[in-house]
């Protein structure tokens, strides 16, 4: 493929058919097109409606608990010996994780636009709660498809889910992970296309899902400018953030974009190692393709089918990523770099005993690639990342792997 | 050759003032060689257009019914490329036939949609139906096709109100396909009195036949569609018999062939004393 000749307008994409570049798009059965041309209508509408603005900012503060702190990691900044290093605290929003931004967004939209079910996908689970939380506060029901075999290694978030009054159904069609959670919810959304609102968890899927969960994330990259520039006089050298579906890190980088002297770093999960066939690394490991409704770079075999993905993190085991840091990554505006497994363990044992802050594994997938990037770009330099989720939920996880029992 | 048989097909079936019966499998399920003999039945057993499913892992417009399909599809090996294998094998015997292959986008996309459409012409493909690429992102794939004179079979469905008409027939060729019901394949019934005008509004706006599927499982049902559609497309209550049939060790094909030939019978007779 060619790149595209290098834009200096980020605002241009997406254009009006959702693409940014290649990538991105409308690749939905015919029964759903209407309705996704729909919903595209309805977020243009309220994306220019102040009042709409205003809610969700409203419920940004009051009941997620925005904005989120910046915070200087001074002791990893010692540990590491270069660049000053800032925590993005989006792990200490309501629910735990930076979802609630996208999850309070498009609840609100689905309300305006007359939808009185929502249906949700999730893998770790902290979407799925994100969304139950939300249904709860507003009174709408829910259905969360988890797959089968995340089920059984999330159970925490899928009790969480149930005391929110959330329906979690496992899926053990396919392999039974969160690509098949996603299969799953949009087979449930053609089937009740009259009622029914998909929340969709990530800036993946079909347009306007890419630009919409961007958008909402946006608040984290936004924040992050303000303080930074409040705190030290100026932009930083690097922002960083691990990438699943990628919605943190486009939430991140987008505020960022035309401010060409900040480099955006992504960090993709390398399980095994991205030479073997256990890891997450869509963009190191995969080639463009169609999947979940858009254009974009996936893990598959020779004959196009989707290969599972495999990550420690439940938050980061998906086999595509939004279009919209395939386009970043085809024109260089942004790197990508990855992580295995062992190297976030390390990363998630190192900032729970020097900085006192347990992080969820998938923002510890950053920290893994922070130091080094601390090191290169050398004292007197910046670099923030995004510590999108806490580690609660990972105790387990992280027991099992170090050989502990609970 | 290629796409004028799928017209040929729909002339005689004019001809005769019935409705055809087109039927659906999945290449690969249980094996190639089953499949095979069974798509080598079909048209003695009554199909007048032959659906083949080509296998994708993330098969998201289907029922229970042909995701295992799918599964078993790619347990045994098959591939698109295993797909064109089997038409090619079945045009050797058959020149008549239209076979449209049904599937997503990703495989196709992924040998290369100009590589594709060379190698589905020699093998003696008719048409193509992709569930996932609506006419907004269809452009590419449309180009390969008409090069090589295969059809690109439109979906279009409950949802698809006026407006979206012109956009759903422009550049279709072949026959449209009526998706019947809001939903996956094989798990809500069609209703033959929707249908009705649905199949008139899509004659109108397309000037093609229009075939109905997703929503027949019975012979009573498939004769309901026959009277007011041009075609009735059965493919989860065969795929069904594929699955039990090779569950208990029976006869895979003489087990789908047999339901085959009840369901085209219903459909055959569906007009009979009608003008």
């Amino acid at each position: 493929m060619n790149a595209p000749a290098k834009p200096n307008d980020y605002s241009a994409y997406p254009d009006a058919e959702g693409r940014f570049g290649g990538f991105g798009g409308r690749y939905v059965a015919e029964t759903l097109m209407p309705l996704v041309l729909d919903l595209g209508k309805a977020y243009a509408d309220a994306k220019a409606d102040p009042e709409f603005q205003a809610q969700l900012t409203s419920y940004n503060t009051h009941y997620a608990g925005r904005p989120s702190p910046l915070y200087f990691a001074e002791r990893l900044t010692e540990h590491f010996g270069g660049a000053k290093i800032y925590f993005k605290r989006d792990e200490l929003n309501h629910t735990g994780s930076h979802k609630i931004n996208n999850a309070l967004g498009q609840i609100l939209l689905a309300m305006r636009m007359g939808k009185t079910r929502i249906i949700a996908e999730t893998g770790a689970g902290q979407h799925g709660v994100a969304t139950a939380t939300v249904c709860a506060r507003f009174g709408l029901p829910c259905v969360v498809y988890m797959g089968a075999t995340d089920v059984e290694r999330q159970k925490p978030n899928v009790f969480r889910m149930n005391l929110l009054g959330a329906e979690v159904r496992p899926v053990s069609s396919g392999t039974g992970t969160l690509k098949d959670a996603m299969n799953e919810a949009m087979r449930d959304w053609v089937t009740n296309v009259h009622d029914t609102y998909y929340l969709i968890g990530t800036a993946a899927g079909p347009h306007p899902y890419p630009v919409m969960v961007r958008d909402f994330q946006s608040v984290i990259g936004a924040e992050a400018r303000e303080q930074i520039l409040e705190m030290e006089g100026r932009l930083p050298d690097a922002v960083v953030a691990c990438i699943g579906g990628g919605s943190n890190a486009i939430g991140l980088f987008h505020p960022f974009l035309a401010d060409e002297g900040v480099r955006l770093i992504g960090v993709e999960a390398a399980g095994h190692g991205v030479r073997t066939d256990k890891h997450a690394a869509s963009l190191t490991g995969g080639r463009p393709g169609v999947l979940h409704g858009n254009r974009t770079y996936l893990l598959q075999d020779d004959d196009g089918q989707i290969i599972d993905a495999h990550s420690i993190s439940a938050g980061l085991d998906y086999p595509g990523i939004g279009p919209e840091h395939s386009f970043l990554h085809d024109i260089g505006r942004a790197e990508y770099v990855s992580t295995t497994d062992n190297e976030a363990l390390e990363a998630f044992k190192l900032c729970s005993t020097l900085e006192g802050i347990i992080p969820a594994l998938e923002p510890a997938h950053a920290l893994a690639r922070v130091g080094e990037i601390a090191q290169e770009l050398g004292k007197g330099k910046i670099v923030v990342m995004n510590l999108c989720g806490r580690g609660d939920k990972d105790i387990f996880t992280v027991a099992e792997a170090l050989g502990r029992k609970i | 050759m290629t796409k004028d048989r799928i017209d040929r097909r729909f002339a005689s079936l004019k001809a005769e003032n019935r409705a055809g019966f087109v039927t659906y499998v999945m290449a690969g399920d249980p094996d190639a060689a089953t499949t095979l003999s069974v798509l080598k039945g079909l048209p003695a057993a009554g199909a007048d257009l032959i659906e083949l499913g080509f296998p994708f892992s993330d098969p998201m417009a289907e029922g229970p019914t042909i995701q295992r399909a799918a599964q078993r599809g790619l347990k045994s090996g098959m591939t698109l490329q295993g797909t064109l294998d089997l038409v090619a094998a079945f045009r050797e015997g058959d020149q008549d036939t239209p076979i449209i292959l049904m599937g997503y986008l990703n495989p196709v996309l992924n040998k290369g949609f100009e590589t594709f459409a060379a190698l589905a012409a020699k093998a003696g493909v008719d048409g193509l139906i992709i569930v996932d690429c609506p006419p907004e992102e269809a452009d590419p794939l449309s180009d390969a096709l008409e090069a090589e004179g295969i059809a690109l079979i439109r979906l279009a469905a409950p949802t698809t109100d006026d407006a979206r008409l012109p956009m759903v027939v422009r550049r279709t060729s072949g026959f449209v396909y009526y998706v019947s019901v809001a939903g996956v394949t094989g798990v809500k019934s069609a209703d033959a009195a929707d249908v009705a005008p649905a199949v008139e509004r899509l004659r109108k706006a397309s000037g093609l036949p229009v075939a109905v599927g997703f929503g027949i499982r019975t012979p009573d049902q498939a004769a309901a569609v026959a009277k007011v559609a041009d075609a009735a497309v059965v493919g989860s209550a065969l795929v069904d018999e594929i699955e039990a049939a090779a569950q208990l060790n029976e006869n895979v094909t003489e087990k789908v062939l047999l339901k085959a030939s009840e369901l085209a019978k219903a459909v055959r007779s569906a007009r009979v004393g009608t003008k």
